[in-house]
Order: C-alpha cells, then sequence, then structure tokens
C-alpha cells in the first residue's frame, strides 16, 4: 500500500528537477541564516549569564546552529542529486546513499521542529533560572571586595538601566537584603547599631535602593532612600508615586526580552522547517520517479511517483530494526560467553 | 611639450576603457558610502540638538550629502562613457562631451578635497556649540514643569549614562545652580530657608549631583549628596575618591565621540579623493589617446596620450587669452550699442 502515489510524465519529471534544484539553494541559505540566528540567540543569553542560574536553557540556540549546519548539507547533497536525477548514467551512483542521506535528513528536520517547540517550551525553566540568578546577584550586590564576585555589582547596576526595572519580582526585594557592605556602615554611629540591632541576622537593611534603579523619566530628583516614609520627603506619597523608580522586576523584563527574541526565531526558523520539508519531499518523489525509469530504453516515458512503498509504520520499523537487531545481538552475545565455561 | 605623454597601442587603449568602467562603478559605490555617512553625521548631529547652541555646524553634513550625489551622477556618466570608448564609433557620439566632463569633474574633485578639510575645520565651532548648549542645559535640568524643556532633565540623565561624564567641564557644574526645582523644596523648612538666604539670587544650591552622575563601577553604594563634606560619610575623602562619581565632562566626553566621528570620515574622504583623482586622470588619457586616434585616421594604430597638450605654463596663458578674448567680445558688443 504505496503512500501518496503520484504520475509524473517526462516535463513534469524535468519541472520538478528544475524547481527542486532552486529551491534547495534557497534552503541552504536559510539554514545558513538558521544557524546565525543561533549564534546571536546564544550570544544574548551569555551576555547575561550572570544572572542565569544554570544553562539549560543553551540548549535552544545550540541546537539551531547544529540544524543549520546540518541543513547546509543536505541542502548542497539535495541540488546535487537533482542535477545528476535527469542524467540516466550519472543517476545510479547515488543509489545506495539515498536511504541513509532520507533517515538524517528526516531527523535533522524533526530536529528543526523540536528546537522550534523548545523555545516557546523553555520558558519556565528560563524564569526559573533568572530567578535564583537574580536573588543570588542581588544578595552578593554588597561583596565588591569578594574575588569571584566583584563584578556582580557593576552587572546587577548596568541590568537595571538598560532594562528598565529594579529588583528581582520588584524593587522591595532591596528592603530585604544588605546591599550596603559593612566596610562603609559607620559602627560607631547609633543609627547603624539600631538597624543592626532591629532584626535576627544582625543586617543593615534600610526601605532604600541603589542609584540604578532610579528613572531618568522622572520629572524630579530621583529619591532612592526612605521610600516607604511619606513625611521625609515634601510632597511625596509613595502608594501613587509611577515614575520615581522603575517598578518593573528585572525577572519579568528578561524574560519578556529573551521570550520576544526567541519566539521571533522561532516563527523564522517554522518557515525554514516547512521550505526543507518540501525539499524533501520533493526530492522524495523525484528520486521514486526517477527510479521507475532506470533500465528502460525511452528515458522520457510517464511513471509513478510515491512518498513511501509500505505505510508508515513498516516503513518506521523496517529502520528501526537494524538499530534494534544491532543492540540486542550485542546483548546475546555478552549473556552467552558467561554461562560458556560454567558448562564445562 | 607634452605633459607626461604615454604611448597606447589598441589592446591597451581597450583594456584602459574597460579597467575606467569598472573603476568609474567602483567610484559611484564610494560615492553612495559619501553620502550615507554624510547622513549618519546628519543624524548623529541631530540626536544631540537639544545639547548644542545655534551654531553652522550642518553644512558639513549637508556638503557631504551633496558631494555623494554629485559623485554617483558624475562616475556613472563616466562608465557611460568608458563603455562606449571601447567601440570607436560610440566614441565619436561623447567626442564633445569628454573634455567638459573632464573639466568639470576636475573641479568636482576640488569640492571633495574641501569636504574632507571641513570634517577636521569643525572641531572649533563644535566645541563652542557643545559648551553653550550644555551650560543651557544643566541651567533648566529642573525645569520639567515648562512646555519645551520637560524631556532636557531626562536628556541630561540619559547623556550621563550613556557617555559615562558628568555636568560641563566636571561634576563640580551642578554645585553652582540650583537643579532641584522649587516644586520639591519644603519652603517651611529651616534647612532650607537658610541656604535660600545663603546667596544673593535666592538659588537652592547644594554640593550634590544628580543620580546619573554615578559611576556604576565604583565598589561602595553612589554618594550623591554632600560630595565635599567628608564627615558626612563614613571612610570618605572626596579628593582621592575617583570612583564614585563620572570624573569626565560632557563636553569633552561628546567632542571626543564627534572629533572620533568625523576623523574617519574625513579619511575616508580622502581616500575617495585619491581614487577620483586617479580615476579622472585614467579618462584624461583615454580622451587625449582617442581624439590623436581619430586625428591620424587608422582606427588600430597606436597613439599618444597625455595630460596636457603644451607645457603647464603655456595651457594657463592660452586659457587666460580666451577668457580675455571672451571679456573683450563683450566690450565690443557694448561698443556697437552705444
Amino acid at each position: 500500500m504505496v503512500v501518496m502515489k503520484m504520475k509524473f510524465p517526462f516535463q513534469k519529471r524535468v519541472k520538478l528537477a528544475q524547481g527542486l534544484w532552486l529551491l534547495s539553494w534557497c534552503a541552504a541559505i536559510s539554514g545558513a541564516i538558521t544557524f546565525s540566528l543561533g549564534c546571536i540567540l546564544k550570544t544574548e543569553l551569555r551576555r547575561r549569564a550572570e544572572v542565569m542560574d544554570n544553562s539549560d536553557i543553551h540548549v535552544v540556540p545550540n541546537t539551531l546552529m547544529i540544524v543549520g549546519l546540518a541543513s547546509l548539507g543536505i541542502n548542497y547533497f539535495a541540488s546535487k542529486i537533482c542535477q545528476d536525477a535527469l542524467d540516466a548514467g550519472r543517476f545510479p551512483r547515488w543509489k545506495n546513499m539515498l536511504k541513509p542521506y532520507f533517515a538524517v535528513s528526516c531527523f535533522f528536520t524533526v530536529l528543526m521542529l523540536l528546537a522550534v517547540i523548545m523555545s516557546f517550551a523553555m520558558k519556565g525553566s528560563l524564569e526559573s533560572s533568572l530567578k535564583v540568578g537574580l536573588r543570588n546577584g542581588i544578595r552578593f550586590y554588597k561583596d565588591t571586595d569578594t574575588p569571584g564576585r566583584c563584578f556582580q555589582k557593576q552587572n546587577i547596576d548596568r541590568l537595571q538601566m538598560d532594562f528598565h526595572c529594579c529588583g528581582n519580582n520588584d524593587f522591595r526585594d532591596w528592603f530585604e537584603v544588605q546591599w550596603i557592605s559593612n566596610r562603609y556602615l559607620d559602627f560607631s554611629s547609633k543609627e547603624v547599631k539600631d538597624r543592626i540591632k532591629s532584626n535576627v541576622d544582625g543586617r543593615y537593611l534600610l526601605d532604600g535602593v541603589p542609584f540604578s534603579c532610579c528613572n531618568p523619566s522622572s520629572p524630579r530628583p530621583c529619591i532612592q532612600f526612605q521610600l516607604t516614609n511619606n513625611s521625609a520627603h515634601y510632597n511625596y506619597d509613595y502608594q501613587t508615586e509611577e515614575l520615581n523608580i522603575y517598578l518593573r522586576g528585572c525577572r519579568e523584563a528578561l524574560v519578556h526580552y529573551y521570550m520576544g527574541l526567541m519566539n521571533a526565531i522561532g516563527a523564522g526558523v517554522l518557515s525554514v522547517f516547512l521550505l526543507q520539508a518540501s525539499v524533501l519531499v520533493s526530492l522524495r518523489f523525484l528520486q521514486t520517479s526517477m527510479e521507475a525509469v532506470a533500465g528502460n530504453e525511452n528515458t522520457e516515458i510517464e511513471t509513478e511517483g510515491y512518498l513511501l512503498e509500505k505505510p508508515l509504520k513498516e516503513t518506521i520499523m523496517e529502520y528501526i530494526e537494524p538499530v534494534m537487531k544491532f543492540f540486542l545481538l550485542t546483548n546475546q552475545v555478552e549473556e552467552g560467553t558467561p554461562g560458556a565455561p560454567a558448562s564445562t | 611639450m607634452a605633459v607626461l605623454r604615454l604611448r597606447f597601442t589598441k589592446t591597451k587603449r581597450d583594456k584602459l576603457a574597460q579597467v575606467l568602467w569598472i573603476l568609474n562603478w567602483i567610484s559611484v559605490v564610494t560615492g553612495v558610502i559619501l553620502f550615507s555617512l554624510g547622513l549618519f553625521l546628519k543624524v548623529e548631529i541631530n540626536k544631540r540638538g537639544e545639547l548644542m547652541a545655534e551654531r553652522d555646524i550642518q553644512y558639513v553634513p549637508n556638503m557631504l550629502i551633496a558631494v555623494g550625489i554629485i559623485a554617483c551622477a558624475i562616475n556613472f556618466l563616466g562608465g557611460k562613457i568608458c563603455y562606449d570608448c571601447v567601440d570607436t564609433t560610440k566614441f565619436l557620439r561623447w567626442k564633445l562631451i569628454m573634455l567638459p566632463y573632464i573639466i568639470c569633474t576636475f573641479f568636482f574633485t576640488f569640492c571633495v578635497l574641501v569636504g574632507a578639510l571641513m570634517c577636521y575645520s569643525m572641531h572649533g565651532e563644535l566645541e563652542e556649540s557643545l559648551n553653550l548648549g550644555l551650560a543651557e542645559a544643566i541651567r533648566f535640568y529642573k525645569d520639567t514643569d515648562t512646555p519645551g524643556r520637560c524631556f532636557l532633565k531626562r536628556t541630561v540623565d540619559m547623556l550621563h549614562i550613556e557617555f559615562q561624564c558628568c555636568g560641563n567641564n566636571g561634576y563640580k557644574d551642578w554645585f553652582q545652580i540650583q537643579w532641584i526645582s522649587n516644586r520639591y523644596l519644603d519652603m517651611s523648612k529651616k534647612e532650607v530657608a537658610d541656604r535660600l538666604r545663603s546667596n544673593v539670587e535666592g538659588k537652592y544650591l547644594i554640593d550634590g549631583v544628580p543620580f546619573s552622575c554615578c559611576n556604576i563601577n565604583s565598589p561602595r553604594p553612589c554618594i550623591q549628596q554632600q560630595i565635599t563634606n567628608n564627615s558626612a560619610h563614613f571612610n570618605y575623602e572626596h579628593q582621592t575618591e575617583e570612583l564614585n562619581l563620572w570624573m569626565k565632562g560632557c563636553r569633552q566626553a561628546l567632542l571626543e565621540y564627534y572629533t572620533h566621528i568625523m576623523q574617519s570620515i574625513g579619511l575616508t574622504v580622502l581616500i575617495t579623493w585619491l581614487f577620483e583623482l586617479s580615476v579622472l586622470t585614467g579618462v584624461r588619457y583615454l580622451q587625449t589617446s582617442l581624439e590623436n586616434v581619430l586625428r591620424q585616421g587608422d582606427l588600430d594604430s597606436e597613439s599618444d596620450g597625455w595630460l596636457l597638450e603644451n607645457s603647464f605654463m603655456e595651457t594657463a596663458r592660452t586659457n587666460l587669452n580666451i577668457i580675455k578674448s571672451l571679456g573683450k567680445s563683450n566690450q565690443i558688443d557694448t561698443g556697437a550699442l552705444t
């Protein structure tokens, strides 16, 4: 039971070959574009790597780069095959390569689709990675003298100014953390001693934020200390004040930015996937219709082309069986040999 | 006594024409590059238009844009002429136009050179414009409720953050003006009233700077108020503290930025000028050699090409005489009329 049989007169075969050659070069360029999109995404993710806890999200750009490179190879061979397809003398040399070629191409095309799905599905992983990374960043903000953490302050300041955000969930995260190092606190002052005694961990907590949270669009000079104390500042109500500091949390800002980037890239890669799939389908039709011509003296006869010779399930079993046999056989041999000395 | 005479065989002439055709097309591309450089400079200057006082600095990008467009047009025409010069019959079409074309292009290359030199001469005007513009911007920083100046605060803050600078010459410029609006000052407080009374003009002056002057590379949280008061902050010495605020003045920062752009543009224009001059020389040789071939009659023979037919002094004298006789013919006309 053949899957998708189609009749191919000679002219249609010629047109198919020509169209396929053009299509495969377009697909090759799209493969290069996919590779560069993967590189762009990786670079962007690495720029803020200090506020990410793990690099699980990097699987998306890595897959895109692999698929882009593979697509270049696949489409190069596709163009070569369809160039040779109409020449009865040159086509037979591809005969042995075509089965593994189609298997590898289908694998990488499916991988491309997986990359697109992952770029939409990994939002949760990205968010949790950023949550932990930002929390640590804010905690170690004051440790500019600890090796390995000296640049944490700079990174967080730059992040807050670039993305117009403050803190992890919002600016109140800064109230729960001591972000002023003990090196700059005068321990002989009463105010400092009071604050440190007022909480269990002995930390200097205040209702203030670093200067990088300040919003330049505010009409008044930035208020960064005593934020919740309305009487400390003239004509100030912290509950209605929206323009003074950035109200958005950095986690939300970063997730929004990266998801926007990945959605745009995902949409592009989806269209590349459709192009690649159409190249493979056309190549399969060309191959099967040309194989029917082989052996005939008259190369201009009408032939039939199909996608799969047997139904889908049987074809998959046909491909997987050798792989399964290889693994089962090695297992059987291993079980057999320990038993042999015991029997003698 | 021709200037720089060279002998040209037929194949050499044809090769010269082909090479010049390609070079003319490359010159069209460089013309487009000049145009886009002029456009880029114009956009960059307009982006910071609020921070520059009224000065005549727009002439440099305008000149570059005009030169770029004219270069495209001239080299496009030159390409067409050189393409036709391979075939001597087609050359006859262009015979009369070629000499005026070469003269125009020669004067045009002067314009290109002037454009390049202008890039380097803009420095002084730009500095003065920035000096006045920044002083005004800092003065009107607090006027976020005055129409026309509401966004000046944001512009100055973003300038500090982007160019890593503070004030006009340095951060001390902020000590001399009132940058906190009266709307946010509690006039009933003694401290505020004291400060207002302490100077002649009744301005609220403090030794503090806006948050945008804070240096992100500082290991300690930013100190922006009471900067000159060492005892107000623990372990702080304002004379030796370099990482707390941006030390560079914004005028110097912007000047460095624009000077860098203009030096790169000036260099590109100089290289374009040299290229145009070499193309022009090639076209002149082609023109003279083709004219000599036509004069000799045999289209396949060798001919001479030169830059000037007679020596430089003689050519200058001949041209001056032509111009004088043109003037004289005018006088005769006016004489005949009276």
